[in-house]
C-alpha cells in the first residue's frame, strides 16, 4: 500500500475522489425508522382485528379478513414489519458472524425469509380479499 | 445495558414468530380444514404459552423501540431519564401483555 503511493504520481485527494460514501449508508437506518414508526401506527389496530378473529371459524375470520380497511391494516403492517426484521436481522448478523462466506450466505438466506414470509402473507390476504 | 439485548432478542424470536402469522393468514385463505388446524394448535396449552410470549416480546419490543426513538431525537440521555425509560418499557410490557390478554379473553372467550 504504501510502496503503491509512493509510486503514483496521483495525489492522495485525486485516488479517493468518487470512491467515497455511496450516500446511501443510512437508508438502512432511516427505513428501519419509517417500518418502526408505521407499526407503532398500526399496532393498536392490528391487535384489535386479531382480538376481533378469537374464537371464530375460517368464514368468519375470511369475511372480517376480506373486508377492505381490515385487509389494507394487514398489508401495511405485514409490509413494514417484514421490511423492518430484515434490516434488524441484518444487523444482527454483521455483529456476530465474522466469518466472510457465512455472513454473506446468512444475509441472503434473510433476505429469502423476509420476502418468503411477506409475499405468502401478502398473496394470503389478497386472495381473502378477493374470495378466489 | 441489559435492556438492549433483550430488545435485541425479542427482535430475533418476532422474526421466527411471523412464521405463525404467515402461517395463520395462508390458512385462514386455504379453507376451513387448514384454519381449524391452526386454531387446534394455537388453542393447545403449548399454542397459548408461544402466543403469550410473542405478545409479550411484541409489546416489550415496541415500547423498548419508542425507547430508542426518544434517544433518535436527543432526549433522555440523563442517568435518572434512562433509568425511567428502561423501567417504564419493562413493567409497560407486560402490563400491556397482560391487559391484551384479559381483553382477549374477555371477547374471544365468549365465542
Amino acid at each position: 500500500m504504501s510502496d503503491a503511493r509512493a509510486k503514483s504520481m496521483r495525489t492522495p485527494l485525486g485516488r479517493v475522489r468518487n470512491l467515497g460514501a455511496a450516500h446511501s449508508g443510512t437508508s438502512d437506518f432511516w427505513r428501519q425508522r419509517i417500518t418502526a414508526v408505521a407499526m407503532t401506527l398500526l399496532i393498536v389496530p392490528v391487535v384489535v382485528v386479531v382480538i376481533m378473529l378469537l374464537g371464530r371459524n375460517q368464514a368468519g375470520a375470511a369475511q372480517i379478513l376480506g373486508s377492505l380497511p381490515i385487509a389494507l391494516i394487514m398489508l401495511l403492517f405485514v409490509i413494514a414489519s417484514c421490511w423492518h426484521m430484515k434490516i434488524g436481522m441484518q444487523v444482527v448478523i454483521e455483529d456476530y458472524v465474522h466469518s466472510e462466506p457465512l455472513k454473506l450466505v446468512a444475509i441472503m438466506a434473510n433476505n429469502f425469509f423476509a420476502v418468503t414470509v411477506a409475499l405468502a402473507s401478502i398473496y394470503a390476504l389478497i386472495k381473502l380479499s378477493t374470495g378466489v | 445495558m441489559i435492556l438492549s439485548i433483550v430488545h435485541r432478542a425479542t427482535g430475533v424470536a418476532l422474526y421466527f414468530g411471523t412464521l405463525l402469522l404467515a402461517w395463520w393468514l395462508i390458512a385462514a385463505a386455504s379453507g376451513p380444514s387448514a384454519y381449524s388446524y391452526v386454531q387446534g394448535f394455537m388453542g393447545s396449552f403449548l399454542g397459548r404459552l408461544i402466543m403469550f410470549g410473542y405478545t409479550w416480546a411484541l409489546l416489550h419490543h415496541l415500547l423498548s423501540g419508542i425507547r430508542h426513538f426518544v434517544w433518535d431525537l436527543g432526549y433522555g440521555f440523563k442517568p435518572n431519564e434512562r433509568e425511567t425509560l428502561t423501567w417504564g418499557a419493562l413493567i409497560g410490557g407486560i402490563t400491556l401483555t397482560v391487559l391484551v390478554w384479559i381483553v382477549a379473553y374477555a371477547v374471544g372467550g365468549g365465542r
